[in-house]
């Protein structure tokens, strides 16, 4: 007798003496190193393309992480090691076409062999905001505002955090929403994990430099996740930060290059402006123009936010409307590694379920 | 009788069953722009007469968007149409647009 998954016959055509099927991850950040870790690398082909020299993405730039502030590089390990070793990660790589034939994909990298395989997983992430769009807020313009990325740099690298002119800060800034929620930069879109950042960030500066008073200027705190709310609770607590409910309108320079910001303080009601030595800018997520490529190239679709959009938002978040090409993590827009993660399981598995009955969705 | 100095308050609650609101549905219908303002603040961070005299367009627009309107008359007085308040706005509420026909809702009301 045959057995039965309930209606479903199991296929009768795995044969694994067949050639094996061929699965290319472009992206080798956390999205794209969990899909590699969890598909079963005896069954099929796995080759992760990534840009730069060593793969990680954004994740190999943070420090800690939010809400628990955990070392980053703990979960990058993790998921760096749950790749086996047959998986073949090329470095360095950039993607100068990409085509779809029939049910092959054939990708063509600089100066190198094509690649042809069965399955493509976009795993591209993001790029951050470019602060200097927001001209009123003088990135680029005054050395002592700096972005959210910077300062996660500085905590990572060990450094102290100085002004430009080498002096500790005595009171600091932090902006939320810098490039998301704001339809005069394009866009709409919340990114997400900013507030809880600005937030994480906050407590990390007081712990370096107690006697620094830190202001945070925020529209609304979205604090959605697990111990994000308690971890704005602690920063009031124990570390006192200042949270001001108005989006910043302005910044300028004094002579000395500290910093004047204006905002309305919108809790009394009234416009409110305070010397800073410095600000932090919470950068948001915007799709990277190396996505929207690749995407043109396979005739993916984009939603409004200009992030890849996926076959079906509940049912199919990670298949497209091209049979065979996949979407993970925060191409499809702002998220945690916790929903990277776990998009990026959800993801090996729906290629599986492709490769092996041809089922897409 | 003695004198306690006491009198008796007006209610200071936004009472929005009494409130006419007919101001606001009338700039709602000339600036639908208007139903996208999320209080940031940003207008009132900016405003070049707010820092030099008691006005807060952003406050002025919410206690409106209430059917509050009383001193709207000599509060709209002060805005200068320098235009700086649109600039900012992350919603792209058309602010020039909006204080002008609130000026122009005033004047047909008397
Ligand atoms: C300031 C800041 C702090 C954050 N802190 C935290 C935190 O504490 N905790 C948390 O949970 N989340 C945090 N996040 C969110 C976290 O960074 C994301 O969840 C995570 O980076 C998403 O991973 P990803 O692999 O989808 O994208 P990415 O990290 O963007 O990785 C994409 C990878 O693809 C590569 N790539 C792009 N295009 C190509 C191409 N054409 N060819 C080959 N390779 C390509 C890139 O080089 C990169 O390696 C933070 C975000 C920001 C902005
Ligand atoms: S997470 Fe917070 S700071 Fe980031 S865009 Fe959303 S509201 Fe703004
Ligand atoms: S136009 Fe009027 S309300 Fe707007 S910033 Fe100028 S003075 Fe202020
Ligand atoms: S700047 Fe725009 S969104 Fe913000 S309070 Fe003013 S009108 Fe509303």
């Amino acid at each position: 007798m045959e057995c039965q998954l309930g209606n479903q016959k199991p296929p009768l055509f795995l044969n694994f003496t067949e050639m094996k099927k061929r699965i290319i991850i472009i992206g080798g950040g956390i999205a794209g190193m969990t899909v590699a870790g969890a598909l079963p690398s005896n069954e099929f082909d796995i080759i992760l393309i990534e840009k730069e020299i060593l793969p990680g993405g954004h994740v190999a730039k943070w420090d800690r992480l939010f809400p628990s502030r955990r070392p980053a590089k703990e979960v990058l390990d993790f998921v760096q090691k749950s790749m086996a070793k047959n998986v073949v990660i090329k470095t360095g790589s950039t993607i100068t076409t990409i085509h779809r034939d029939q049910n092959l994909f054939t990708l063509h990298l600089n100066g190198e062999e094509p690649i042809v395989g069965d399955a493509v997983v976009l795993a591209t992430g993001f790029d951050l905001f470019d602060a200097r769009k927001k001209e009123e807020y003088g990135y680029g313009i005054y050395n002592n505002v700096i972005t959210s990325e910077e300062l996660e740099q500085i905590f990572h690298e060990g450094k102290k955090l100085t002004t430009s002119e080498g002096k500790t800060p005595q009171r600091i800034g932090i902006i939320h929403c810098v490039g998301s929620r704001d339809e005069k930069v394009g866009n709409l879109y919340c990114s997400k994990v900013c507030c809880v950042t600005g937030v994480k960030q906050a407590i990390e500066i007081k712990e370096m430099l107690p006697e620094c008073e830190i202001f945070s200027f925020y529209m609304d705190l979205r604090m959605y996740d697990r111990n994000f709310e308690e971890l704005y609770y602690e920063a009031q607590q124990k570390w006192g930060i200042n949270f001001i409910r108005g989006r910043l309108s302005e910044c300028a320079e004094n002579p000395g290059h500290s910093l004047i910001i204006k905002t309305e303080d919108t809790l009394t009601g009234h416009p409110l402006k305070m010397t800073v030595d410095m600000i932090i800018l919470l950068v948001g997520f915007v799709p990277s123009p190396e996505t929207k490529r690749i995407a043109r190239m396979l005739d993916l679709q984009t939603g409004q936010d200009g992030f890849l959009l996926s076959s079906d938002e509940h049912y199919n978040d990670n298949s497209t409307s091209v049979p065979g090409v996949f979407l993970t993590g925060a191409v499809k827009g702002p998220a945690c590694i916790v929903n990277t993660i776990a998009d990026a399981r959800a993801t090996a598995l729906q290629i599986e379920r492709f490769l092996i009955t041809g089922i897409s969705e | 009788m003695k004198n306690f100095g006491y009198t008796i308050q007006r209610d200071q609650s936004i009472d929005i069953d009494q409130n006419d609101r007919r101001i606001v549905n009338y700039l709602l219908s000339l600036e639908p722009s208007f139903n996208l303002c999320l209080g940031c603040g940003s207008c009132t961070g900016t405003c070049t007469a707010g820092h030099f005299v008691d006005f807060n367009i952003r406050r002025v627009h919410t206690l409106l968007r209430r059917g509050e309107s009383k001193q709207l008359k000599t509060e709209m007085k002060k805005c200068m149409f320098c235009g700086k308040c649109q600039l900012v706005c992350p919603r792209g509420v058309n602010l020039r647009n909006l204080i002008i026909t609130i000026q122009r809702a005033i004047e047909q009301i008397g």
